[in-house]
């Protein structure tokens, strides 16, 4: 009831505060949450060359928001270490925690930081991690985020996903604009923008550049962007639509979709845009082209059978094999980063939600508890699932753990959020 | 003759009235948008609109454009489908076969099919729906003897839709409009 109130008055408020930047509600938790202590790094930096947010405070909010920790307050202990000589372990077993990061902010010259960070273990009253960060001042929100990743696969063992990033399409005052943030929503900058509709982005597996799909043309029309130059191609315009773009892993072409006859086909393109060759022959829609992870196969969405399904093919064409079973609607395949797993959108009785399938197993669980979803997709470890939905008539993004039990919902202080996608670690 | 001259005047007026009410229920159509460009047809409302306020002075003239008509089915512009479905349902044959009739009979005269789906499910999908059902409508008055040239079909998908809650929400958004290009 609180946490509704909260979120009503954040709801209210949020329109009049000019950031437009994600929040982040965090929604039940992990099984067994690991208790952490982060206490507030010590600062002989000059107070104008820190950010706003302290690193202790990212690194905690990063923590908190994957679910798999609870981030302990430390105001209540009298001694607040900084060095390792001035941890009394006694201290913070009294708290019952498990584990503490302490750390030091130091001024170096041409404004820059020396950021010192230990973890350690107070059951075992040893030190895990122990590391040194000589960054520019404008790095301390990404040093706190690889600092995040560092406790967190220390102590879960898999690969943390703070420092990745996300990419979504915001809608405001009746213009488009396609975005790169932050994995927490953080830092949100401008890719492109129109007043006609962008959907589809697809990040390059190096994570340098976005494939979209952009109406500005008056029709669906796919843009190769780069990120590092903002330098953009056409990659696909051909008569009717052209859409869904998804590239190889290997980075050297895309699958697209395209309308030459009544039905969308799945082609293959290179990617400076030559070299088109047709792969699907239905008659039916196929669309929604996923590379597996190994380049082998492509997943897609095909109503070739009635209702649209997800199906799978050779990436080199070939006879497609249908992959879901379960409900009339199963749409928007994304795959887990070791393909092990396939997350799309499944109708149900309660709306359209995100489901995980065990490809191993054919086993299917629908995870979210919103109604109107959109745009799966994985984190890099897999953990969890990004996602778009609406919430007061208005798209907001959304993440799910794979296991259904921890929810986020991010919150865009301004526009009408849709299509996220989640990078790769290599951006 | 004065009071019958009204009364047609009146029934002229109420049934464009209607129509046009039946269209601000609609989503204004694609076209809108294109603020820059001159080529393609301006949306249907408008037109209709100037037929109902110079119907008085115009009967002759609305009888040599039927498409202007507000009493005649041309003014229909909008086929509508059930969810996820593409075929265009027996209601609606009359007003096909009445724009096919009228495009055989005027072969200069192009028009645009834009197809659209209510905003449930992926936009890619729904995306190709729309040009699912745009291309149905083309099929529909080509067996009907209308020239390829003189149709283009393009799909918005669920681009253009509203933000609905209700069944008679998304029905409204799940159409083909019919938009005759230099109307």
């Amino acid at each position: 009831m609180f946490r509704n109130r909260l979120f009503l008055i954040l709801f209210l408020l949020l329109p009049l505060i000019s950031h437009a930047e994600l929040t982040v509600e965090v929604v039940g938790g992990a099984a067994q949450q690991i208790p952490i202590a982060i206490v507030p790094f010590s600062s002989q930096a000059q107070a104008n060359q820190l950010q706003q947010d302290s690193l202790s405070s990212v690194i905690g909010a990063d923590l908190r928001i994957s679910g798999m920790f609870r981030v302990l307050e430390t105001r209540g202990v009298s001694n607040q270490p900084h060095s390792l000589s001035e941890v009394k372990y006694n201290d913070w077993s009294a708290i019952q925690t498990q584990a503490l990061t302490i750390g030091t902010i130091e001024n170096l010259p041409g404004n820059r930081l020396k950021v010192s960070f230990r973890l350690l273990d107070v059951l075992k009253q040893n030190q895990l991690l122990a590391m040194e960060f000589n960054i520019a001042a404008s790095q301390q929100r990404a040093t706190a985020h690889r600092i995040a990743d560092m406790i967190y696969e220390k102590l879960i063992g898999e690969k943390g996903v703070f420092a990745t990033r996300i990419t979504y399409v915001n809608k405001e005052n009746g213009r488009y604009s396609l975005q790169v943030a932050d994995a927490d929503g953080f830092n949100p900058q401008t890719v492109v923008s129109s007043k006609e509709p962008l959907i589809s982005p697809s990040w390059s597996p190096d994570g340098t550049k976005l494939a979209y799909v952009s109406f500005e043309k008056k029709k669906p029309v796919i843009f190769v962007q780069s990120l590092v130059s903002g330098q953009r191609i056409v990659l696909a315009n051909f008569k009717g639509n052209n859409s869904a773009p998804c590239w190889s892993p290997d980075g050297t072409k895309l699958a697209i979709v395209l309308t030459y006859s009544a039905n969308s086909q799945i082609y293959v393109i290179n990617a400076d845009g030559t070299g088109l060759m047709e792969l699907s022959f239905s008659n039916g829609i196929d669309t929604e082209p996923e590379w597996s992870p190994d380049g082998s196969t492509i997943y897609f969405t095909s109503n070739r059978g009635g209702g649209p399904q997800i199906y799978r093919m050779p990436a080199a064409g070939g006879e497609a094999k249908r992959v879901t079973f379960e409900g009339s609607y199963n749409v928007s395949p994304h795959l887990s980063t070791d393909g092990k797993l396939l997350t799309f959108i499944k109708q149900g009785p309660k709306g359209f939600k995100v489901a995980v399938q065990d490809l191993a197993s054919g086993q299917v669980q629908t995870l979210s508890d919103t109604a109107e979803d959109e745009s799966p997709s994985f984190a890099p470890n897999g953990r969890m699932i990004l996602y778009a939905t609406s919430v007061g008539g208005r798209g907001t993004l959304a993440a799910v753990s794979v296991d259904g039990r921890v929810k986020q919902r991010l919150r865009d202080t301004g526009g009408d959020v849709r299509e996220p996608s989640w990078g790769s670690w290599l951006n | 003759m004065k009071k019958s001259l009204l009364m047609s005047l009146l029934l002229v007026t109420t049934l464009a009235a209607c129509s046009n009410n039946a269209v601000k229920d609609k989503p204004a159509a694609p076209v809108v948008d294109n603020s820059k460009s001159t080529q393609v047809a301006q949306p249907a409302s408008p037109a209709k609109e100037d037929a109902a306020s110079t119907a008085s002075a115009t009967q002759t003239e609305l009888a040599v454009n039927p498409l202007k008509d507000p009493n005649n089915i041309l003014s229909k512009r909008s086929i509508y489908f059930d969810f996820d479905k593409d075929e265009v349902k027996a209601e609606f044959r009359p007003l096909v076969e009445a724009h096919a009739k009228y495009l055989t009979a005027n072969p200069n005269a192009k028009v645009i099919l834009q197809g659209n789906a209510d905003n449930r499910g992926s936009r890619e999908y729904n995306l190709s729906l729309g040009q699912r059902r745009s291309v149905a409508v083309k099929k529909a008055v080509n067996v009907l003897g209308v020239q390829d040239k003189q149709i283009e079909t393009v799909s918005y998908g669920e681009e253009k839709a509203k933000s609905c809650k209700d069944e008679t929400c998304y029905q409204q958004d799940r159409r083909v409009d019919i938009v005759y290009e230099n109307d």
